[in-house]
């Protein structure tokens, strides 16, 4: 596309990175979460495909990479459940309630604190990674198929 | 660490794990991959009998996720709002029966299935596959179950379309996504019903405070007709032989036992959930009506088929019928009198005949895979004296025919007779479709097995591989070992399957 459409592409991209990180981050505290906050960021992808077209993209996007990104978000997920279990208590178990990572347990009416939920903020960037590679690689896979159709 | 308090959250999450796992061995290597995935299908299998002893001896295990003593249920909430897993005889018996199959077909599927299409990914989806069937049988919540219904649609969808360069494939894809979206709709919507009224997900919870309003039987009807739908039931078993008949053999046979995790749902619902209620037997008759009419109409589909595969689909189709009258025998004599004298046994039949179908139709899948791997086709015209050739695929293949027909002494024989035993004392017209059906049957085996194996030598092919073996010669062990001592199965895995569905109590009891 054209060049104008190309740069506000390229400087709105790290910004709409950022905002699904919010969205990820916050998950255990206002509306969204991994699911929707890795939606923004495959969204983000998508914005680039079409801006730059798949050519120029080609070299920063690997099919690979994102199935590796994909697998590794599901194996964290699964992990932290294990971890509970491991640790003698039980499937999914919040393990660090009380510690100082996301430990923190507020009482009262607040405004919300990040340094809480325990392992859900760690579930939450898990489901967010894998969204953020599975959807791209959705895109990537139908770019893929169309080019040899012509 | 007591590992069996754990052990129904373990069975579910292995295969999950080893899911995502399998993708980033696989890129490291094909044969460091091949030996992780059978590595982790034989040790779920272990795992699965272990603990399904553990429950066959009396027990029902209970696991809340995430909470402090998985056992107990939160103490403080006058309801169980957590994941709730919940394992009794019945559950196990169906875990026992996906693990099984699940380990022939993944290591079938190590020569069978082309490395040229992402093998890693065949690999990821068969194990998310089996997870998602283990976590249908063994959850306690209805939610759960949905949510795990879908994790096996989606991936069963995805298999059948593995060789999407065979537009039937995906055409049969597209079907069965269709067909299991409408069904999970269904399931969803009737699941919202009752948590509108009752403020419950749990089974075990509900069961015991449901009332049978006029919402409740529209709920009741949704579950029935989606779940029948999935198992493929007639009159919505049309995607059963489209979907079955161009997936990789190994998916066909993994179908069929999905398709009885979803046949599992079904008793589950209408024997547990409405256990309390179910006094009028219309259900009963309804599962009666559509177990008569899969079979006759499966099995007069699959005397016309050419196509191997289709064929052996139209046939399960008919298997499910059996299923389906004999377990809905049992719901028809539900708290009557009659029931504790023969709709038990009716309920044996039925349910001794899920493990035996699963096995036996497992194994007729695998060895009509092995004839297209090496022959490249599925028209039974194009096929003959393979008998010469493949002899061992021929052997599985008359173990497999011999067990469907209901000959003496394999496995079919046994639980069909306990159908027809106590089928015979509701109506014998009953018996004598169930018994016309399996001489059709018989006589559609037949053909096959003449068409394909017998005559003269006309291919120069070799036996199947070793791996493909392994994979038919698992099934055919268990075929045998349930042929040889069908009283010590009923005794010990059947018929505390059968009880563990009928009395209600003991499952809300668990929670």
């Amino acid at each position: 596309m054209s060049i104008v459409v190309r740069t506000i592409a390229s400087s709105i991209f790290p910004m709409a990175l950022i905002f699904s990180f919010y969205v990820i981050m916050h998950g255990h505290l206002t509306p969204g979460g991994g699911f929707q906050g890795g939606a923004i960021a495959a969204s983000a992808v998508v914005m680039l495909l079409a801006a730059h077209g798949y050519k120029r993209m080609e070299s920063k996007l690997s099919m690979d990479g994102l199935s590796f990104v994909e697998s590794t978000g599901a194996i964290i997920f699964v992990v932290v459940g294990l971890a509970g279990l491991i640790a003698g208590v039980s499937f999914m178990y919040n393990l660090l309630v009380g510690s100082p990572i996301f430990g923190y347990v507020p009482h009262g009416a607040n405004g919300g604190y990040l340094n809480s939920g325990g392992i859900l903020p760690i579930l939450n960037l898990a489901v967010g990674l894998k969204v953020i590679a599975g959807l791209s690689s959705v895109v990537l896979a139908m770019i893929l198929f169309t080019e040899g159709e012509e | 660490m007591n590992i069996m308090l754990h052990m129904p959250a373990l069975l579910i999450v292995l295969p999950l794990l080893a899911a995502f796992v399998t993708p980033l061995i696989d890129k490291l290597s094909r044969k460091a991959r091949n030996a992780f995935v059978i590595a982790i299908v034989v040790i779920e299998e272990i795992m699965m009998l272990f603990f399904a002893f553990h429950i066959f001896s009396g027990n029902i295990a209970i696991y809340t996720m995430g909470s402090s003593e998985p056992t107990k249920l939160v103490t403080e909430a006058a309801v169980p709002i957590r994941i709730v897993l919940e394992v009794d005889a019945m559950s196990a018996f169906m875990g026992i029966i996906s693990a099984t199959v699940a380990m022939a077909a993944a290591i079938y599927s190590i020569s069978f299935v082309e490395e040229s299409k992402g093998k890693g990914k065949f690999y990821t989806l068969l194990l998310i596959m089996l997870a998602g069937m283990i976590g249908m049988e063994f959850t306690g919540d209805l939610f759960n179950m949905f949510v795990f219904l879908e994790i096996l649609s989606i991936s069963s969808c995805a298999l059948i379309a593995y060789r999407n360069s065979d537009g039937n494939a995906v055409e049969g894809a597209f079907k069965y996504m269709v067909v299991s979206n409408i069904a999970a709709l269904l399931v969803l919507f009737s699941i919202a019903l009752l948590y509108s009224q009752y403020d419950l997900l749990n089974i075990a919870a509900l069961s015991k405070v449901i009332s049978y309003t006029e919402l409740d039987k529209v709920a009741l009807v949704l579950l029935v007709t989606s779940f029948a739908m999935k198992a493929g039931s007639v009159p919505m078993h049309y995607w059963v032989p489209d979907g079955y008949s161009p997936a990789p053999a190994s998916i066909t046979a993994m179908l069929v036992s999905a398709t009885q995790a979803s046949l599992y749902a079904l008793f589950r619902v209408s024997f547990t959930l409405y256990g309390k209620v179910i006094t009028a037997s219309y259900i009963g008759v309804f599962l009666i009506i559509l177990g008569l009419l899969s079979m006759f109409i499966g099995v007069t589909m699959a005397l016309s088929q050419k196509d191997i595969k289709r064929l052996m689909a139209y046939h399960s189709v008919s298997q499910t019928g059996y299923m389906l009258l004999g377990v809905g025998i049992g719901l028809y004599l539900l708290n009557t009198s009659d029931f504790n004298t023969y709709g038990i046994k009716a309920m044996e039949g039925g349910i001794f005949h899920i493990i035996n179908n699963a096995m036996y139709k497992g194994l007729l899948f695998l060895t009509a895979g092995a004839i297209f791997y090496r022959l490249k086709t599925r028209n039974l015209n194009e096929m003959g004296g393979l008998a010469h050739s493949m002899k061992y695929t021929t052997l599985f293949f008359i173990i497999g025919a011999l067990a469907i027909a209901g000959i003496p002494p394999f496995n079919g024989f046994a639980s069909k007779l306990l159908i027809y035993e106590a089928a015979y004392r509701v109506s014998p017209i009953l018996s004598i479709v169930a018994m016309i059906v399996s001489i059709l049957t018989l006589a559609s085996f037949v053909k096959v097995f003449h068409s394909a194996f017998m005559g003269a030598k006309i291919y120069e092919v070799e036996e199947a591989p070793k791996s493909m073996l392994i994979g038919m010669a698992i099934l055919a062990a268990v075929i045998i070992i349930l042929s040889i001592f069908p009283g010590l199965v009923v005794d010990k895995i059947v018929a505390p399957a059968a009880h563990a569905l009928a009395n209600w109590q003991v499952y809300a009891g668990g929670v």
